[in-house]
């Protein structure tokens, strides 16, 4: 009746795991009653869940990437943790399957819960008020997207409690991930995780494309539009050449664990070998999906506070179009040691080297933004300067592992472990947190803690290298990634440190929260009224803080680069004139119902349990083609009501003038 | 009154039920699935000779047989072809009718696989004997998803033509379709080729 699943699925034992689910259920309840006390579940349903707004889909986005950040740190403050204690003859705190299981998953959370999450909301909530949109181009697709990826984030959280999570590495290489070694259900968690939130992930991709290439505002040219908007265009294209694949791997890997199959596994003729090959040929585009955007925020940011148009905007195109294609032909540098001879090796080895030029044309063009402007430095700023001398280091270390003999020396070491870090927290960490003290305002109406955003900053900064510089000596030094448990004395105090190091972050991501918490709180004194509270550059600052949920009463017509800068400044930037009804879609619940079949789905799959399997793919498909005869998905805002909320708006400006 | 009407047809052009753009968007849909068929058919190229002792394709594949599949197959990409000339017409019934010929075509190629994949279990040579043998039935078995997948879509676009008539949205929704229906040929055409007849050779 219930598959795999009994009641010993739940891990009684580990307090560690029913502490964490308590504190976990005791906030839940919190939560949902404070929800049900001030009568907040209509508005929650009927504002957010069944929202088609890419505004209010980008919040929530990044609401759950702020959410699972806390998660997967946990996780990596727990495994340092270890690894500063297990040296030697004490064994730590946490027994190699729990530690195997954390360290899983950890990356996946961080790559797939947390970095996607933030990046996909960022371009949800700038992408379209960068173009002049007035929302995506599939808004019901963008909302079913967000609730898919929901779903992936519910089962890795419920993989914690019922039965367990992968123990095999974030990227589950068999044959260790094939059934024979990994038997219990921690694998097929991770595999219908990540088929789910990649589903939706494609998805997304599909829809800016095509919001990108055809809803641009009128007269806006490909090489008029903002940086952001490019580095999204290529993230997302990125996405749709590389997620097929992933999709493809994963359930190969599914075949071979569920139909006995033998794609991977060691007897019949499988060839684990291909997995590697496949999952990098999506692991490495995926690297610069994240990185991409981040990019593209920080030209945004280092442009608007220097004051001046972004240095060589057409060799920003150009380098980030170039590190789209090059993305896909690097793969082989994860894995050297295969033993694919040294022409292959060779050409993959400079393909790696040669990657990393367009990126440092990006560097030199942000230096040259930067100099002789006037910049004022702001909490952005300061993630913007750590991120460039952070991430200068790490691709520096990037490409010497490109010289295949020097990488037959750090493979899999902490080198390797620490030029990720170095590059993923210094780029897209500092990136999403610079991008949301950036735009927040924009998002919310007010702006975030100066104060507490730089303290924020300085611990992050500060404890990144702490954490990761020893981390590069343990790797010259011989020491293996994923250990529970070392023998070899002299690394211990590099451990302590990168322990102290992990500390320091956490006091960066505890600073992060209470910036949001005191915001909040001062928010009257800090309301953005005019809307372009940073002096901006772009469309997305000529709309309000929130934008209206049309976002543009008139769609501007755009003549320049630079449009609303040159509008600004040669005082026409205040539009009035005649107000038209405006075409927006209606808000579904389809979404949020679709992702609830496919956790049923997702779930029975994972505990075998096939008849609930079967209700949920029956509630997808059947509630797709239910919401595809519903004809009633748009309607019109009347221009009497365009009109009251463009005229507040513009009292209110008139008030701060 | 009539100025109203006016802007939201300019509107609508201008923003939203822009038939143009669900095409665009669909092609690329087409364009990532058919990098799922290009891992799949790597794959198959990298597996089709780890026969692990067990039959190989050449023992296996009965061409006369497949070539009638693909013949199926071909003559109902050659119906949908009527629905969207009749649907160009603006001729509610014939597009019914043509796309119910579709539909016997495509469960007729279906009906064929689940038969050749029953003997094929039935002989010993199930996905579970080789890595060739999973790679081919996965290759294969997916293109089958897809087909049954089309075929649910015709029957919903079947009663969608009949019940909402040919506006817009029917239209968009055929356009796509039939995209969808003619790739699957394509991917066919090429595991006829890459799979089938490089198999027997």
């Amino acid at each position: 009746m219930f598959g795999k699943l009994s009641l010993d699925a739940v891990p009684y034992h580990e307090p560690i795991i029913m502490g964490t689910l308590a504190i976990i259920v005791l906030g839940g309840i919190a939560v949902l009653a404070a929800i049900t006390r001030y009568g907040k579940w209509g508005y929650l349903w009927k504002e957010w869940f069944t929202s088609v707004d890419h505004k209010r889909i980008g919040v929530m986005y990044i609401i759950m990437a702020l959410v699972m950040l806390l998660r997967g740190f946990a996780d990596a403050i727990m495994m340092r943790l270890q690894q500063a204690l297990a040296s030697n003859d004490a064994a730590g705190y946490l027994p190699p399957h729990h530690y195997d299981q954390i360290f899983t998953a950890h990356g996946v959370i961080m790559i797939f819960f947390m970095a996607m999450p933030f990046i996909i909301g960022l371009m949800n909530i700038i992408v379209p008020l960068q173009i002049g949109a007035r929302d995506v181009a599939y808004p019901f697709l963008n909302s079913l997207s967000f609730w898919l990826s929901a779903v992936g984030v519910i089962l890795i959280m419920l993989s914690m409690f019922v039965g367990d999570f992968a123990a095999t590495g974030w990227l589950a290489y068999p044959p260790l991930s094939e059934l024979g070694y990994s038997p219990t259900v921690g694998v097929d968690y991770y595999i219908w995780a990540l088929q789910i939130s990649g589903l939706g992930t494609t998805l997304t991709g599909i829809n800016f494309i095509v919001t990108i290439l055809r809803m641009r505002a009128p007269g806006m040219s490909l090489m008029q539009m903002p940086v952001f908007t490019w580095t999204a265009l290529v993230a997302n294209v990125l996405i749709v050449a590389a997620f097929p694949v992933l999709t493809a791997t994963l359930a190969l890997l599914t075949a071979d664990r569920y139909l006995d199959m033998h794609f991977f596994t060691n007897e019949l003729g499988g060839n684990a070998m291909m997995y590697i090959n496949l999952i990098w040929v999506w692991g490495h585009p995926e690297v610069y999906i994240l990185i991409l955007p981040c990019f593209g925020a920080f030209s945004e940011i280092i442009s608007t506070f220097s004051g001046k148009p972004l240095f060589g905007y057409k060799s920003m195109v150009y380098a980030t179009v170039s590190i789209g294609v090059l993305s896909f032909m690097v793969w082989l540098h994860h894995f050297f040691t295969m033993g694919s001879g040294a022409n292959v090796n060779a050409f993959f080895g400079i393909m790696t080297m040669i990657i990393s030029v367009p990126t440092g044309v990006k560097l030199f063009n942000w230096l040259f933004t930067m100099y002789r402007g006037r910049i004022r430095f702001t909490a952005p700023v300061y993630w913007t300067i750590g991120f460039m001398v952070t991430f200068v280091i790490g691709g520096v270390t990037g490409v010497l592992m490109a010289v295949p003999a020097a990488d037959f020396v750090l493979h899999n070491s902490l080198f390797l472990i620490a030029h990720f870090h170095n590059v993923i927290i210094g780029g897209v960490v500092f990136g999403c947190i610079a991008a949301m003290n950036f735009w927040f305002p924009k998002a919310f109406g007010f702006t975030l803690n100066e104060k507490l955003g730089k303290a924020s900053f300085w611990c992050w900064l500060v404890g990144f290298y702490l954490a990761f510089m020893p981390v590069y000596v343990l790797g010259f030094k011989g020491m293996t990634r994923r250990m529970n448990h070392y023998a070899n004395p002299e690394w211990h105090p590099y451990l302590v440190v990168a322990f102290i190091g992990a500390v320091v972050i956490m006091a960066g991501i505890a600073l992060t929260v209470l910036q949001l918490a005191v915001s909040i709180k001062d928010r009257k004194k800090n309301l953005d009224l005019t809307g372009d509270p940073w002096g901006g550059r772009t469309l997305e600052w000529s709309t309000s803080s929130p934008p209206p949920f049309y976002n543009f009463a008139h769609v501007p017509k755009i003549t320049s680069l630079e449009h609303y800068w040159d509008e600004k400044e040669s005082g026409k930037a205040a539009q009035v004139g005649r107000y038209e009804d405006i075409h927006m879609p209606r808000n579904t619940g389809a979404g949020v119902i679709i992702a609830g079949f496919g956790f049923l789905l997702t779930f029975g799959l994972v505990w075998h349990i096939w008849w609930l399997a079967i209700i949920g793919l029956a509630g997808m498909i059947g509630t797709f083609i239910a919401r595809s005869y519903d004809r009633d998905v748009d309607y019109y805002v009347s221009a009497k009501e365009v009109e009251r909320i463009e005229s507040a708006h513009f009292t209110q400006m008139k008030e701060v003038a | 009154m009539s100025t109203t009407v006016a802007t939201h047809i300019h509107d609508a052009h201008a923003h939203h039920d822009d038939g143009s753009k669900t095409l665009l968007g669909f092609w690329i849909y087409l364009m990532s699935d058919c990098l799922i068929f290009s891992v799949l058919f790597a794959t198959f190229g990298v597996l089709a000779a780890n026969t692990a002792g067990g039959p190989s394709g050449k023992e296996l594949f009965e061409l006369p047989y497949v070539f009638g599949e693909t013949m199926l197959l071909l003559i109902s990409s050659f119906t949908f072809g009527g629905a969207m000339l009749a649907m160009n017409a603006g001729r509610k019934n014939q597009v019914v009718a043509w796309l119910l010929v579709t539909f016997v075509f495509g469960a007729g190629f279906i009906g064929m696989e689940l038969y050749e994949f029953a003997k094929l279990i039935h002989e010993g040579a199930g996905p579970n004997r080789s890595a060739f043998l999973s790679a081919y039935f996965t290759l294969v078995g997916t293109h089958g998803l897809h087909v049954t997948c089309g075929l649910i879509w015709i029957l919903i676009m079947t009663h969608m033509v009949a019940r909402f008539g040919l506006d817009g949205v029917v239209k968009r929704r055929l356009s796509c379709l039939s995209l969808f229906w003619h790739f699957l040929d394509l991917v066919w055409i090429c595991v006829f080729t890459f799979v089938y007849l490089r198999g027997v050779l």
